[in-house]
């Protein structure tokens, strides 16, 4: 009888049930668990652009989102610059959703553009960082992270990035406090006002770096190269936004 | 009549005493595979997960317990419908077992440990392939009782488990100069302990591995034939 066909089909119908069931049921008792998870992964990296890490790591989770909603101020921009609330089906936008590497995927011109603003100093006026979410490629997959621009709009106050498959001890440093700092304090308009952004250099060990280079890691050009890369596109693309706020066009909070 | 014969049958069964819970076959079940049978260094299987998850010791640690878990839970799940499941499919049942548990150990990983999700993220997955854990199915579960496999199961678990570990420890001592994250030359006071970029790579697991494979087999006197 146990070999019989039906008793194959009947066993493999009632055991695709039972496993069907079992996973679905599992997935949505744990969605909400693994949002809140997601949610908070998000807002330490947009953090950590900005605050010391050590202390970010030694923060319970619910320290971290009432630092978060004390501190940063959220919207969204196109790519022109101005503040977008709805999307095209009139739902309301809120940054921390805007799924960034969807946008990647879209042409610059269409995408939506998350700013983060965050005060120092909770009660007052005074934006002291915009943090900007940047997406590229690195070697081997894709990389990302925040660059947070301090509020003359040039200097960086810090920057936190990502990396699904760079190369473990070589591109991979770049998700390490290590390389991070370098960009600290650097320029990413020139003298003449164009955007030049922060190039990572070729080798590692250089001295009479330029504000506009940081040193480079040995054995990781390629991974270099696509933080380069991203980080001069997403500024770019932030760029008209830059122009709308030092016009005062745009509100700054 | 009836009870009769009832009676009959009863004065005819043996009545056996019931086996230790942890006799010796027992426990040989679980002791053999952390050394004489160890599923990585004699069994020379699950090697691509023991590469790729030992670079620390904390994501180690926790790829560990999930594939322990996996395989202990799958190993008492076919064992208590072995006997329901067809011949003919019975590597697909296996497969869908430890798919389901594989997907349910990422699930709740990604719910409450996001980070070690990220981490380890493909790899959790890839337990699904992972030959100890058919290996057990196939060779134990499908023809011994539920508490006998679940020990298997434990038995081979731990064997992989302390294996990793072990690989995982020499590579975050030399590759990062840390023990779980704490900077343990920096704490002794050799603050330029130059770490080694090959023990960071799957090259250097490779090395860690083989030696242990060499020492643990010089040890049992284990030879391939």
């Amino acid at each position: 009888m146990r070999q019989s066909n039906a008793y194959i089909i009947i066993f493999t119908a009632v055991m695709t049930v039972i496993v069907g069931g079992l996973l679905s049921l599992a997935s949505q008792g744990l969605a909400p668990a693994q949002k809140k998870s997601i949610e908070l992964d998000t807002k330490t990296q947009i953090l950590s652009s900005v605050t010391d890490r050590e202390k970010l790591s030694a923060m319970k989770p619910n320290e971290i989102l009432e630092m978060y909603d004390e501190h940063i101020k959220s919207t969204v921009v196109d790519y022109s610059g101005n503040e977008v609330t709805k999307d095209e089906k009139g739902a309301d936008i809120q940054a921390e959703n805007v799924d960034v590497l969807k946008n990647y995927k879209k042409k610059p011109e269409d995408r939506l553009y998350p700013v983060f603003k965050y005060r120092k100093d909770p009660s007052s006026k005074e934006v002291y960082a915009y943090i900007l979410p940047i997406y590229g490629s690195g070697l081997w997959d894709k990389i990302w992270g925040f660059a947070a621009i301090e509020n003359d709009l040039n200097t960086i106050a810090g920057v936190s990035f990502d990396h699904k498959g760079e190369t473990p001890g070589l591109g991979a440093r770049i998700a390490t406090p290590q390389i991070q700092q370098r960009y600290v304090g650097k320029k990413i308009f020139n003298e003449q006002g164009n955007l030049v952004s922060v190039s990572m250099l070729k080798g590692e060990g250089h001295t009479n770096i330029s504000d506009h280079e940081v040193d480079g890691m040995s054995g990781a050009t390629l991974t270099g190269k696509g933080v380069n890369a991203m980080l001069k596109n997403y500024l770019s693309c932030y760029k008209a936004y830059f122009e709308k706020l030092n016009s005062g066009e745009v509100a700054n909070l | 009549m009836s009870t009769e014969t009832l009676e009959q049958k009863k004065d005819a069964v043996e009545v056996k005493p019931a086996e230790a819970l942890f006799s010796k076959r027992r426990k040989r079940l679980v002791s053999d595979p952390l050394s004489e049978d160890n599923p990585i260094t004699v069994q020379v299987l699950g090697i691509c997960s023991a590469l790729a998850v030992t670079v620390k010791i904390q994501p180690t640690l926790i790829m560990a317990i999930a594939v322990t878990f996996v395989i202990a839970a799958s190993n008492l799940i076919i064992s208590l419908i072995r006997n329901l499941v067809p011949n003919r499919i019975r590597i697909i049942v296996q497969l869908a077992v430890i798919a389901t548990l594989v997907t349910l150990v990422s699930e709740v990983l990604k719910a409450y440990s996001y980070d070690m999700y990220k981490v380890l993220g493909a790899f959790v997955g890839l337990i699904i392939t992972n030959c100890i854990v058919m290996g057990r199915l196939e060779a134990f579960a499908m023809a011994n009782k539920p508490y006998d496999s679940v020990l298997d199961g434990l038995g081979s678990g731990f064997g992989y488990a302390w294996v990793i570990l072990a690989v995982a420890f020499f590579r975050e001592l030399f590759g990062s100069g840390s023990i779980l994250d704490f900077k343990i030359f920096e704490a002794i006071g050799w603050s330029n302990f130059p770490t080694n970029g090959l023990m960071v790579d799957s090259i250097g697991a490779f090395m860690v591995l083989g030696i242990l494979i060499w020492v643990q087999r010089s040890k049992t006197g284990y030879v391939e034939h």
